[in-house]
């Protein structure tokens, strides 16, 4: 899996994702489209154009709570996001986004340390977090075979047209 | 060894003797749904794939969000949805007219019963639950595996244990109870797990009250919401539910990370202030509150008891000359069955606009939106930042006999203030 590098933009807790995309862009699914609009509550207006490519997005307790839609994911990773470290995730955001092939990391210590616009280096395989502006290091627990394969397939949709949920039964059945 | 009723539904569905908390599974799902804002990306990730055969009888697709199509975008996305239920075969498509909020309709229909594997493309599937099946809300590509699949995987949640007990005060409802809980548990510690409902007082509840709990599990970060079925559930689901359904029980001694007992028989209506639902507090301690807008409806608080009961209160009185009220009963079964019986006319006596059968309001999507410093109240399930409008807009949530008796005196009330 790839290292990620990239700057900070951070939020704050319950983020939710009227806050990530708001409900009246929800007739739109084009990626870019969807990415214009990008945390438009809290950030205004293309907010997108100076996110850069790798970038991270560091958020507190219940990041994408709220509904279902997977245009805050979408609109995330459309935007350049690569990645975003919180405290907890909202589950139905968590599973959305792996799906896409967008990965999450929870590290409560590090979404409390870090701050805006610092610039840090993710190694995904090996569960590191390293602040390149302060020089403090972080580990999280590698992620679980499920969340491997989704991310290494770049989606669900790769995974079930490649390998199939039957293979993944007969893995852990055997396994 | 012994289960929760979230586990036991679980092992049925992935051919497994029995699951714990935290395996990861493969499970068969009986039955899935699918909006005007999330089908669309579900139909182009499917579109996309050559040949692609979907379980075209197990989904349901129902255009509710901007219904009655509120501008050409809209348009655009439920003409997505009728093309590809055409082309596919979908059996259960479902558009103006014959079309209400998605998680009103299923249960109404009798496509999801007890027993069953249900997940939508909706945060608030958890709905379901109420019937005592596991029911949770996915995302649109989780959809569009399982169209292709018939299969889901799952973590298998922990279970917090919830029981209720006492007697309720007139005009305190399953609402009241869920916003409490969602107060006491907030709103993050439930994430990943299951809620169970349980105790003498939930026992006595009618099936639409448990709906409105199970739809707000979602609130508190919840998997699913779950009651044991029972008398009241057979009740409910006897007519309705065409396929074979079973009706699973926790085990005594079952496992659960948490027990929480709550004694119910003091408790007030609860308003939940901006911007979270686990924000309530009870409608005696809040102090004065203008309103400029009510709105009694969506998948929570929209049933046809809800309505009855706005009714009683509104019978006879007008909403306040500086406060709007909006309802929209949100199944046309629901409407119809308000109209027959005089609750439409009671509400238009009142002067409050009778809406559609639409989620509109409720998402801040059309049909009653709120501008800069306006204040609403809500018989919905969100008051995030911006949900029913502008920003600076704020939206307070309670059950509809407040809701109701808030809209006639222009600020929130408790109901008896009105009567
Ligand atoms: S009524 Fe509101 S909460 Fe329910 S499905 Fe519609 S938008 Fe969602």
């Amino acid at each position: 899996m790839d290292i990620i590098h990239g700057k900070v933009w951070k939020f704050g807790d319950n983020v939710d994702t009227d806050l990530i995309i708001p409900a009246r862009y929800l007739n739109m699914t084009d990626p870019e489209e969807l990415a214009a609009h990008l945390f438009e509550p809290i950030k205004g207006e293309n907010f997108n154009e100076i996110v850069g490519e790798s970038d991270i997005v560091i958020g507190g307790d219940n990041f994408g709570c709220g509904s279902s839609r997977e245009h805050a994911p979408i609109a995330l990773k459309a935007s350049g996001v690569a990645c975003v470290v919180a405290k907890t995730f909202a589950r139905i955001f968590y599973r959305n986004s792996f799906n896409i092939g967008l990965p999450l990391i929870i590290q409560p210590e590090a979404a409390e340390d870090i701050q805006d616009g610092e610039i840090l280096n993710i190694n995904l395989g090996e569960g590191k977090i390293k602040n390149q502006t302060t020089s403090k290091e972080y580990s999280f627990p590698a992620l679980e075979g499920m969340m491997i394969k989704l991310l290494e397939n770049k989606g669900l949709i790769s995974y079930i047209l490649n390998e199939g949920y039957d293979s993944s039964e007969k893995r852990e059945s055997s396994g | 060894m012994a289960h929760t009723i979230t586990e036991k539904i679980l092992a049925a569905h992935s051919g497994k003797k029995e699951v714990n908390p935290g395996e990861h599974i493969v499970a068969d799902v009986d039955f899935m749904v699918a909006n005007d804002i999330t089908a669309p990306i579900t139909i182009n990730i499917i579109e996309d794939i050559k040949n692609a055969q979907i379980k075209n009888e197990q989904i349901a697709l129902v255009p509710d969000h901007f219904t009655p199509n509120k501008d050409i975008k809209s348009a655009q996305n439920v003409k997505l949805l009728r093309e590809f239920s055409k082309k596919h075969g979908v059996k259960y498509f479902f558009e103006t007219g014959r079309c209400g909020v998605e998680h009103c309709m299923l249960p109404e229909m009798g496509l999801v019963g007890p027993g069953d594997l249900v997940i939508g493309a909706d945060s608030h599937t958890c709905t379901y639950g109420a019937l005592g099946c596991f029911s949770s809300g996915v995302g649109s590509t989780d959809l569009a595996g399982a169209l292709l699949t018939g299969k889901i995987w799952l973590r298998v949640p922990e279970t917090i244990k919830l029981e209720y007990s006492g007697e309720l005060k007139e005009w305190v409802y399953g609402k009241d109870l869920i916003l409490m809980t969602l107060k006491e548990l907030g709103n993050v510690s439930a994430i990943y797990k299951s809620l169970e409902f349980t105790g003498s007082t939930i026992s006595k509840l009618s099936m639409y009250q448990r709906l409105t709990m199970s739809n707000m599990a979602v609130e508190a970060g919840a998997k699913n919401g779950i009651f044991s079925p029972d008398k009241i559930t057979e009740e409910y689901v006897k007519d309705r539910v065409k396929r074979n359904y079973k009706m699973y029980q926790s085990d005594p001694d079952a496992k659960y990370s948490k027990v929480r007992k709550f004694d119910v028989s003091n408790l007030d209506p609860q308003v939940s202030l901006p911007h979270l639902p686990s924000n309530a507090e009870s409608v005696k301690k809040i102090g004065r509150i203008e309103i400029d807008q009510a709105f009694i409806g969506s998948c929570t608080n929209g049933w046809y008891d809800d309505l009855e009961i706005a009714a009683k209160v509104l019978k006879g009185k007008k909403v306040h000359p500086s406060t709007r009220l909006i309802i929209a009963p949100p199944t046309p079964e629901i409407y119809m069955k308000a109209l027959r019986n005089g609750i439409l006319e009671i509400f238009g006596e009142a002067e409050a606009v009778i809406g559609p059968p639409t989620c509109g309001p409720c998402l801040g999507g059309h049909m009653g939106i709120l501008a800069a410093g306006e204040r609403a109240i809500a018989t919905t399930n969100r008051n995030f930042v911006g949900r029913m409008g502008h920003y600076d807009s704020e939206v307070y949530l309670s059950n509809p006999a407040v809701a109701a008796a808030s809209a006639i005196a222009g600020r929130i009330v408790h109901p008896e203030e009105v009567l």
